[in-house]
């Protein structure tokens, strides 16, 4: 192959490394107005009283919007109002919007506005939630309008239940002879992407809105700001130009109702909306927190039989995407492994925190913390060695999922393999604790992952490629530039196809949802699966056109023709044949006369075979392929003061195919980082009022240049056959071993069970305590 | 509360070799006026705290928060922002090297970059993370920007010693 597999430059280098590249936050108009937000400053009160008339009388203030008068919104069960009415359920939820001349002006009036509340009963964890006593965050849960996939439980914090019911429990702990139970738990932490959020509103004289919005999802937001506000799907255009970081963060709707909202105000006015960082992690949705009770059963041989799992997801004060990721959390409810008895209750809780978007790796690092942790505790009291009984019960073809799915050579990586590779990377031979001296041990801690993406059964993608009179191509495509690379292997796909020099593929980066085919979300490390099939099906198409143009003007059946250096030529003569050059507008006679017309390949594909899954047992099929890896740590381990460095950190991942090798190492990289910070510091920190303590990046730190390890990535090469040239999705995989593993090697060098996140030293610290007291843990 | 009549005031800059003159509030934030007076979108508000060095420019050949100068203290000061390099090492290098993914703390990371080489041109490693810490970068695992700059090193090294 030419292309694929070979590490090129991406499309989008050079207008990122010269200022030319343009987030939604860079746009200016004259004329444009300005949004600034009131947020509410507690956890959960009632709004008793608002008071506007100072802040009317600022000069430059063209609207203040209040709750009321706005429609329930949500993306599985429609319980959030955009501006809060009557009450306040997280610390940071909106309860006004000023739209003013200047941000200056807009944020003076704000802070005039004068609210005043009546604090409630926090809810502050998800444990808390599911107390039969505790307070509701929801009181008209039966009342809103949901989808029917979701499963709410009225009259309780419940906002979904997700069951997994695989084989028979009851004769899994028959079979066991050893049985583990622990509990884990961490609070919602951010995804801290790097760009806040920012959203464009207005509104033609025509009713056109249009919508500009560094989103992870433009397609979404035209689909729902139709359905909310009843307008015709036709007449939202959403832009998404080049976006800062999303990590997930971006698919939620939010701003972008703000921003609609605020126009309609002002007359259909341009409007911006636009976070502060602390507005970034408070208002907008955070990073899902998470209380698990995991029990695990294994025979003396140390084959796994049963697992039985709780899992309280804190969603916060509204559900929006956080059903979904409960749904997520129980597919994958297990770690990588071969169970044939599996119960799982997955619960997403109403809290009164900050509500949950996804965030990489949708709810699978989550899990494996929990689950990873539990088979280390698994195989320590097997006397078993971790890597050997995770070998042990690796999933394998003909293995089923927790969902009941069926595996086969194609829609399961090799992660046997895998691990075998990490005990090669991580010296694993040489021990898993080596005493340094001075206080000092070397640890290795390990992690199993896999992830399957959760997402619409009949999530779609296009691509259309449009020729040059050059002969080259314009790929269109839905999928939003995030920082992923997308767009750039998409182009190597297309290339390759062609069989057209990388150059001449020309990329559109920006997203508009009037000119851009669908692609569903740019989520789920689904991008190149979906888009790229689509991208294969459009070089066809366009390979059709250019050789049955070819065949009318050479006159020979279309079948004789092949493709090769951009050139269309007979098989038995390539001395016959025209470039594409020739054919890309239609083909001109010496004597004038045309035919054809430009050449428009069109492509596209839709998931299939996915299945809802049964309410009762969770069977079903919720994604199309499980990618898999084995990842691992270490640590340099300070045993008087508990402090640590994380000196190296490990990934082997069945990537399926590598299409572009420094830049899928670089996805690998930055995940794993993120992993690290989210096991080792980052976490919001909530007083007895809901508020968020943290909201700063002084407070709530996300890893620095220096504070990385060295990062060890290796990949393994087991086709998916369906995905093109076999690829799988892993954007996300990097991340999701890494609080698992880290808590391993500290739970091994500290000897106690650390099962909290984030893993800071004062944690080790406190379990050392209580273990030392003989508390217990 | 009585309305405050700000008064503009205004200012010559000299910002990538070229002087431009400008009107101002006393209160303006370099980053804004940069941005939103002459257009320059290139620094990024990422905080507006001084805590993840996305507004990050040069000023007199030291990096410096855009969110933490005002614009009145740069009168006569030297201002370089990234649209005022082009292909510069640096530059090169991070595309080489895929030191970046979406590219919002690029900026930043570039000019920080480029202003150590410019003071030191062969800075140990704990220099360079001294320097490099102010900023934050949420893509990358941060290795592929010390390759970045690695790889700068070690072209004007060998340009050096080969003349
Ligand atoms: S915006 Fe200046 S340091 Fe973050
Ligand atoms: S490239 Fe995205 S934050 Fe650095």
């Amino acid at each position: 192959m030419d292309i694929i597999g070979k590490t090129v430059s991406r499309k989008d280098a050079w207008e990122k490394v010269t200022g030319q590249a343009v987030y939604t936050g860079d746009k200016s108009e004259s004329g444009m107005l300005y949004a600034e937000k009131v947020i509410s400053p507690y956890g959960h009160a009632l709004i008793k009283n608002m008071d506007l008339s100072k802040a009317k009388k600022i000069k430059g203030v063209k609207a203040i919007i209040t709750g009321g008068n706005l429609p329930l919104t949500g993306e599985e069960i429609q319980d959030r109002y955009p501006i809060a009415c009557e009450k306040v359920r997280y610390h940071g939820e909106v309860v006004a919007l000023v739209v003013a001349d200047t941000p200056k002006c807009a944020r003076q009036a704000a802070d005039l506005i004068r609210v005043v509340y009546e604090p409630l009963p926090v809810v502050n964890t998800p444990g808390q939630a599911f107390d039969p006593n505790a307070p509701l965050v929801h009181e008209q849960l039966e009342q809103y309008k949901k989808k029917s996939t979701v499963y709410p439980e009225p009259g309780t914090n419940i906002a979904n239940r997700s069951k997994i019911r695989k084989g028979d429990i009851t004769k899994g702990w028959e079979k066991s002879d050893v049985v583990i139970e622990k509990r884990f738990s961490f609070n919602p932490s951010d995804h801290v992407a790097m760009e806040t959020r920012c959203a464009l509103g207005r509104i033609e004289a025509d009713g056109k809105v249009l919508i500009t919005s560094s989103s992870q999802a433009p397609f979404m937001i035209k689909r729902l700001i139709s359905e909310y506000f009843g307008i015709e799907n036709g007449n939202v255009i959403v832009n998404t130009p080049l976006v800062g970081g999303g990590y997930g963060g971006k698919a939620s709707i939010q701003l972008e109702l703000l921003a609609y909202i605020a126009s309609k105000a002002v007359g259909g006015r341009l409007v911006r909306v636009q976070n502060t960082r602390e507005e970034d992690i408070l208002t907008s949705p955070c990073h899902i927190g998470l209380e698990a009770t995991i029990k695990l059963g294994c025979s003396q041989e140390g084959l796994l039989q049963a697992a039985e799992i709780l899992y309280l997801w804190d969603g916060g004060a509204y559900s929006d995407k956080a059903t979904s990721l409960s749904r997520a959390g129980a597919v994958d409810c297990t770690g990588p492994y071969h169970i044939d008895n599996v119960w799982c209750d997955s619960l997403c809780m109403y809290t009164n925190h900050p509500y949950a978007s996804p965030y990489r790796g949708y709810a699978h690092s989550e899990v494996l913390f929990a689950f990873e942790r539990t088979m280390d505790g698994l195989a320590d009291k097997l006397r078993l060695d971790p890597l050997e009984f995770r070998h042990k019960n690796a999933i394998r073809p003909g293995d089923t999922t927790p969902t009941q799915v069926l595996l086969n050579k194609s829609n399961v990586g090799n992660l046997p393999e895998c691990i075998d590779r990490l005990k090669t990377l991580m010296e694993w031979e040489k021990g898993q604790k080596i005493d340094l001296g001075h206080h000092k041990m070397k640890v290795k801690g390990i992690s199993c992952v896999w992830k399957t993406s959760t997402i619409d059964t009949n999530a779609g993608s296009g691509v259309i490629l449009t020729f040059n009179p050059d002969g080259s191509v314009n790929l269109l495509s839905g999928v939003v530039e995030i920082g992923t690379g997308t767009k750039t292997v998409l182009a190597q796909i297309v290339s390759e196809k062609l069989k057209m020099k990388f150059e001449n593929v020309h990329v559109q980066i920006k997203v508009n949802t009037q000119n851009t085919p669908e692609h569903w979300k740019t989520v789920a490390s689904r991008g190149t699966f979906m888009a790229g099939r689509a991208a294969l099906q459009a070089v066809d198409d366009a390979i059709g056109q250019l050789k049955h143009l070819a065949s009318c003007v050479l006159r020979a059946p279309v079948e004789d023709f092949e493709i090769g250096r951009e050139r269309v030529y007979l098989r038995d003569d390539p001395s016959i044949g025209l470039s594409y050059k020739d054919l890309a507008y239609g083909y001109t006679y010496p004597n004038g006369n045309a035919i054809g017309g430009q050449i428009i390949g069109r492509g596209h594909y839709i998931l299939r075979h996915l299945t809802y899954l049964n309410p009762e047992t969770g069977a079903g099929k919720p994604g199309p392929e499980w990618t898999v890896g084995a990842q691992g740590v270490e640590v340099e381990f300070d045993t008087r003061e508990y402090t640590y460095k994380i000196t190296k950190a490990f990934s082997v991942i069945d990537a399926g195919k590598v299409l572009n090798p420094k830049m899928a190492e670089g996805q690998i990289m930055g995940a794993m980082s993120m992993g690290l910070a989210f096991g080792g510091r980052e976490t919001f920190y909530f007083d007895d009022l809901g508020r968020v303590l943290n909201p700063q990046l002084r407070t709530y730190r996300p890893l620095r240049y220096g504070e990385n390890p060295e990062y060890i990535c290796e990949f393994v090469e087991t086709p998916q056959i369906d995905a093109p040239y076999g690829s799988r999705g892993v954007g996300e995989h990097g991340l999701l071993g890494m609080p698992a593993a880290l808590g391993n090697s500290l739970s091994l060098a500290a000897g106690v069970s650390l099962n909290q996140l984030p893993l800071l030293p004062e944690l080790i610290w406190r379990k050392k305590e209580a273990a030392n007291r003989g508390d217990s843990l | 509360m009585s309305e405050k009549k700000s008064k503009k005031v205004t200012i010559d800059m000299n910002i990538n070799g070229e002087k431009v003159e400008t009107d101002i509030l006393a209160a303006d934030l370099l980053l804004d006026v940069i941005r939103n007076n002459l257009g320059l979108t290139g620094a990024k508000p990422g905080c507006l705290n001084g805590d993840c060095g996305a507004c990050t420019v040069i000023i007199n050949q030291k990096p410096m928060k855009s969110c933490l100068t005002l614009a009145i203290e740069v009168g006569d000061k030297e201002i370089t922002t990234i649209e005022g390099l082009l292909h510069s090492p640096v530059q090169k290098a991070f595309v080489d090297e895929f030191a970046f993914q979406c590219g919002y703390c690029t900026p930043g990371f570039i000019l920080n970059s480029h202003a150590l080489l410019m003071n030191d041109p062969n800075p140990n490693k704990e220099k360079i993370t001294e320097w490099l810490s102010s900023n934050i970068c949420r893509c990358t695992g941060y290795k592929e920007i010390e390759n970045a700059i690695q790889a700068v090193m070690t072209k004007t090294h060998n340009k050096n010693d080969s003349d």
